[in-house]
């Protein structure tokens, strides 16, 4: 099984061949509340690391979701669209957001593991 | 999440904690923003069944006294003299130049006799204003340590029978005193039926308890009372209306009786009818974004030439009306349903968005 990164903004990545799928983890979907739409990540963008790549919006308020790490982007959840509640139902599986291609691999070793994670949010 | 250290507390936290309430800052005060059903079951359930909402950090003031009438008719515009007794008017109060300084709700309670309900986060600058202009008056001011709790729903009247309090025979906007210490109206801000109940700490513990222990009752955070009052087309002051926004502009003349609007003597009264016959330069408006992504607060409107036509106020997901809802203010040509395309810029991106009739979602009042 792949890796799970995490990063202090509350995203997750897994990493397959070069290539990451991000989400938002269960913390910060329950932070978030139901979410109502997801403006989707544009596929075939390059975007730095701390980027807003996708944006969550619930009921109340639209949330920026950022690149975790430099690359292009190369998948969008297109499910999303019909069921942004995904986001809240399934965050780590069907409510995953985008996939990128990682430019710099190196650039996950300054990510979160689950245990680092696990802490962050007590 | 962010620093609550400032904020105001209010008297039944305890009992929003326990009901695992999530809190947050609003108008200076540490309120519970969602319990763990969230945001979209709450306002739900409120459309459906009754939901328990702790609005305390509204304040009531007691105006009493027998200049009390000549004071609030001074104050806002209405005819206190002439309001019936038990009756609620919505008004407000205006500066010298007709801006709304806040939105308000009087209540008759006898001839000398009045309750002003005031928004939280204009509370201390409301009482300072009564407290200028009711030098000229015979008027006592008193604003009142009560916890405020408001029950709103289709089931609420019949839970109020079943918790033993009833509805005092009250219509919508009416209000009496059941109790020493208690007033109660017949009013909200969700659009559904419902009450409102100001009332001591003690008996306010002992009421919420026994409407949460009802199945057909659950607490209400403000993020679903926001979402509610929105779909019911009702004013958020500081974001819908404020200071640089007049009644007409506002379009909420509607809240003027007709007399006083072309000879009362209100703070405000001179400019206002300048700004009537004037003509509004802008309206505000309901506006429904095509699609399902919210339009924020903040958000201008241009017209398809790119033209800035006008700004959203409120906006978000009517969770009822199922597609995201808004308000905000437009060109008066342009503030009808169909009259322009109209597009909200939301990062960089144009949403058509039609001007649409408020409520989104029918009000279901009980006028008897």
């Amino acid at each position: 099984m792949a890796k799970t990164y995490y990063t202090q903004d509350h995203e997750w990545l897994t990493v397959e061949g070069g290539v990451a799928t991000i989400g938002i983890t269960d913390y910060a979907q329950e932070q978030l509340g139901d979410i109502v739409f997801v403006e989707l990540a544009e596929v075939g963008k390059t975007v730095g690391k701390g980027d807003t790549a996708v944006v969550v919006e619930s009921v109340k308020a639209a949330s920026d979701v950022y690149a975790p790490v430099d690359g292009e982007i190369v998948e969008a959840n297109d499910a999303l669209t019909g069921d942004p509640a995904l986001v809240n139902s399934a965050p780590t599986k069907g409510g995953w957001l985008w996939k990128m291609k990682l430019a710099d691999e190196s650039q996950l070793d300054g990510l979160l593991d689950e245990a680092g994670y696990k802490k962050l949010i007590g | 999440m962010s620093d609550d250290g400032d904020l105001n507390t209010l008297p039944l936290e305890d009992m929003h904690v326990a009901a695992g309430a999530k809190f947050g800052g609003f108008a200076g005060w540490r309120m519970p923003l969602t319990y763990p059903a969230g945001v979209m079951k709450e306002h739900l359930h409120v459309r459906e069944q009754a939901g328990l909402f702790d609005i305390s950090h509204m304040k009531l003031f007691l105006v009493t006294g027998i200049g009390a009438a000549s004071f609030l008719s001074k104050a806002c515009p209405i005819d206190a003299a002439n309001l019936q007794l038990h009756h609620s008017k919505l008004s407000f109060f205006l500066n010298n130049d007709a801006g709304i300084l806040d939105d308000l709700i009087v209540t008759k309670l006898g001839d000398d006799r009045f309750m002003v309900v005031c928004n939280a986060g204009n509370a201390e600058a409301d009482e300072t204003h009564m407290r200028d202009l009711g030098r000229h008056y015979n008027v006592v001011i008193e604003p009142l340590d009560r916890v405020f709790l408001a029950l709103q729903g289709p089931a609420a009247a019949q839970v109020m029978a079943d918790v033993g309090v009833g509805d005092g025979g009250l219509l919508f906007m009416t209000g009496m005193e059941p109790r020493d210490n208690w007033f109660m109206t017949r009013s909200g801000y969700t659009g559904e039926d419902g009450f409102e109940i100001g009332l001591p700490e003690k008996d306010a513990r002992e009421l919420a308890a026994k409407l949460v222990a009802d199945e057909r009752v659950m607490w209400i955070g403000l993020a679903a009372r926001d979402s509610l009052r929105l779909e019911a087309g009702l004013c958020l002051h500081g974001n819908d209306i404020d200071a640089t926004t007049d009644p007409a502009s506002a379009a909420l003349m509607w809240a003027i009786p007709k007399d006083l609007r072309g000879d009362g003597t209100f703070v405000g009264a001179d400019v206002l009818r300048e700004k009537v016959a004037a003509g509004a330069a802008e309206k505000r408006v309901g506006l429904k974004p095509d699609g399902r992504q919210p339009v924020r607060g903040g958000a201008q409107i241009v017209d398809e030439a790119g033209n800035k036509v006008g700004r959203v106020t409120s906006g978000g997901f009517g969770p009822s009306a199922n597609h995201p809802v808004a308000m905000g203010y437009v060109a008066t040509p342009l503030a009808k349903p169909g009259a322009a395309k109209l597009f909200a810029e939301v990062r960089g991106n144009r949403i058509p968005v039609e001007v649409h009739s408020l409520p989104f979602t029918p009000h279901r009042y009980v006028k008897g």
